[in-house]
């Protein structure tokens, strides 16, 4: 550029005394900027490309963890109820029903509850006590893992076993069909326990997505329903509800893929017991429970790659879940047209 | 007016709505006892223990006296690590989707992958970082640990950068490049200054969220009993001690346990506060 006609950017010297260094100098700072500005480019989209390649070395580093295990027992893994290291025979089948029962038994609390909550926060509270409530909900959601395993292995567990749980044993025993799932000794902890803690821990996620999802309600539907004389019951039923149901719906998996991959509350309360019972009060154990509890003492390459091979299914079930969510509220969003 | 407001149908409708409104009271208070309780019991079985050799002593043998000093460092050392490695990443991934590829497909693929990174499973990250770096060194070490929470981080940083960045007025963009900044310039000196306080709030929300993460260190960062700096070595952390001492049949370890989880709880309350008080800060203004 040091010949030939000045670049444009130049235009303002024009007809000033500048010299020919300077000139050079100022191609070279050009330069330079446009080097970086490609360089900086590239960097932010190699960045971008790691978030992708982090999830590709989850899959494959997974899958090749858990090949010694697959190769093994084959599909027969899937679906044996058999966990046993001394013979080296294992099976996924108690730790995933673990998993599903006590992420149902979450779901059906957690779900009513914290839709209840975002009626109350979108429809009855005063506007000044909103935000408070919703910070608090919020900070519930931030409490970290172990620290609901702690609390309900030293405070929720007795005080089920002591009170909740022989009540229901009670009350129930003699109630054929509940009578088995309801059976038992009041053991404190067990897949009732987990179910129960885990419905608190995703209670949070499923109010503050809900909440969010019934504020986009336009109001004039909201104000056009309750002008027709309905009450607030069923304005919110008739339609807030229809309107979000994606939403709603995006956000109850969402709660769902964390209460399939919770660990550490659920190690703690959950019993590790790897068989499957009709009962909810007896001990149990789920994917995520089993590797946190046997990982690091597991001997063999067959225990290890068993226990990497329930991370993987694990992975996948959530994996699937959370992409259903995901969709889901993408749907929502795109008919608000945000 | 009397004769229409008395119908069977008018009184059912009116005993259905509150119904349901004393539900959604209750259920409100019912989300609310349970964080004030377990507050509580933390404060109750915590505080008592909370001493100045807590942080200036190692974890102790069963029935002995100590404090948590090894792990509190452990946990310090690792998160600054994590943040280290997963910052720069997530807010230059974020960058990419909000500044240069708003709409190409890419940033569509990563934000949805994004998303579920955000919320999968924190033990199978663990598991990824055994596969890749402990089974590949042979050894269990702080690095490894490090690098599990900072794959937690990157997600976090990606969604908040990208979310601040877009919220940044176009104006701004368009009068940076109006006097000829070049782009990597205009993000730098102009969209990052305007998104600070966003971008700062999703580095505490992350540095929050792995303070207390255990399940990821169980089999990378393991435990140690003793005072160590060498990352190369298996290291000591906050959440797996509380693991440990709490499943333990000690009472004091069970104490020191109850402590390191008051310690955990305020430190992340008091970030996920400053947090939220800074993007408070930022909507008012």
């Amino acid at each position: 550029m040091s010949t030939g006609r000045p670049p444009v950017v130049d235009v303002a010297y024009q007809g000033q005394a500048i010299s020919v260094t300077e000139q050079v100098d100022r191609a070279k700072v050009l330069q330079r900027l446009r080097l970086g500005d490609v360089a900086f480019r590239y960097l932010t989209r190699t960045a971008a490309i790691t978030v992708l390649i982090i999830l590709g070395g989850i899959i494959i580093s997974l899958i090749h963890g858990a090949w010694p295990a697959l190769h093994q027992f084959g599909f027969n893994f899937l679906i044996n109820e058999s966990w046993n290291p001394v013979t080296e025979n294992f099976g996924a089948i108690s730790p995933i029903y673990g998993t599903v029962v006590t992420s149902i038994i979450a779901m059906l609390i957690a779900v009513p509850i914290g839709l209840f909550i975002a009626l109350f926060l979108t429809e009855l509270c005063p506007m000044w006590l909103r935000r408070p409530i919703g910070v608090a909900i919020e900070l519930l959601a931030g409490i970290p893992s172990i620290i609901y395993g702690i609390w309900g292995l030293f405070v929720f567990a007795p005080f089920l076993q002591t009170y909740v749980q022989p009540f229901l044993i009670t009350v129930f025993g003699n109630v054929p069909g509940l009578s088995t799932i309801f059976a038992g000794p009041p053991y404190g902890i067990g897949v009732l326990t987990a179910g129960l803690i885990l419905a608190i821990m995703v209670l949070p996620f499923i109010t503050s997505i809900s909440r969010d999802v019934f504020e986009a309600v336009p109001p004039v539907l909201e104000e056009a329903a309750y002008g027709l004389g309905c009450t607030t019951w069923e304005v919110a039923r008739y339609v807030v509800l229809p309107f979000t149901r994606v939403g709603v719906i995006g956000g109850v998996m969402l709660g769902l893929g964390r209460a399939l991959g919770e660990t550490m509350a659920v190690t703690f309360v959950i019993g590790n017991a790897h068989r499957i019972s009709g009962s909810i009060l007896a001990p149990g154990t789920t994917i995520s429970a089993t590797i946190a509890n046997e990982f690091t003492e597991a001997v063999g390459d067959l225990y290890t790659s068993s226990l990497i091979a329930l991370g993987l299914i694990l992975f996948v079930i959530t994996f699937i879940v959370l992409a259903l969510a995901r969709f889901m509220l993408m749907r929502l969003n795109a008919r608000l047209g945000v | 007016m009397s004769s229409q407001t008395d119908t069977p149908l008018y009184r059912s409708r009116q005993r259905r709505n509150v119904t349901t409104m004393t539900m959604a009271y209750a259920a409100t208070f019912f989300g609310l006892a349970w964080l004030l309780l377990i507050l509580a019991v933390l404060l109750f079985k915590g505080f008592s223990g909370l001493s100045l050799a807590v942080f200036a002593e190692m974890t102790p043998p069963p029935g002995a006296t100590g404090g948590l000093l090894n792990p509190i460092m452990g946990s310090l050392v690792m998160t600054v690590l994590a943040v280290l490695i997963g910052t720069p990443i997530g807010i230059l991934a974020g960058t990419y989707m909000a500044e240069y590829g708003r709409y190409d497909k890419l940033s569509t693929v990563v934000r949805f992958i994004n998303d579920i990174l955000l919320s999968a499973p924190s033990i199978v990250i663990g598991l990824f970082v055994y596969e890749i770096m402990v089974a590949q060194m042979g050894h269990f070490s702080g690095w490894a640990g490090a690098v599990s929470l900072a794959v937690i981080v990157i997600p976090v940083v990606v969604r908040t950068t990208e979310d601040m960045l877009t919220l940044v007025p176009d104006t701004l963009r368009e009068a940076a490049a109006s006097i000829g900044l070049p782009r990597s310039l205009m993000i730098q000196k102009v969209a990052y200054r305007a998104a600070r306080a966003g971008m700062i709030t999703g580095v505490l929300l992350a540095v929050a969220r792995i303070s207390g993460e255990t399940a990821p260190l169980l089999f990378t960062a393991l435990n140690n009993q003793f005072w160590s700096t060498n990352l190369n070595a298996p290291v000591s952390s906050l959440p797996v001690v509380i693991f440990q001492f709490a499943l333990s049949p000690y009472k004091d370890w069970q104490d020191l346990a109850w402590t390191g989880a008051l310690i955990i709880t305020l430190t992340v309350l008091t970030l996920s506060i400053i947090a939220r008080a800074l993007a408070s800060q930022r909507k008012s203004t």
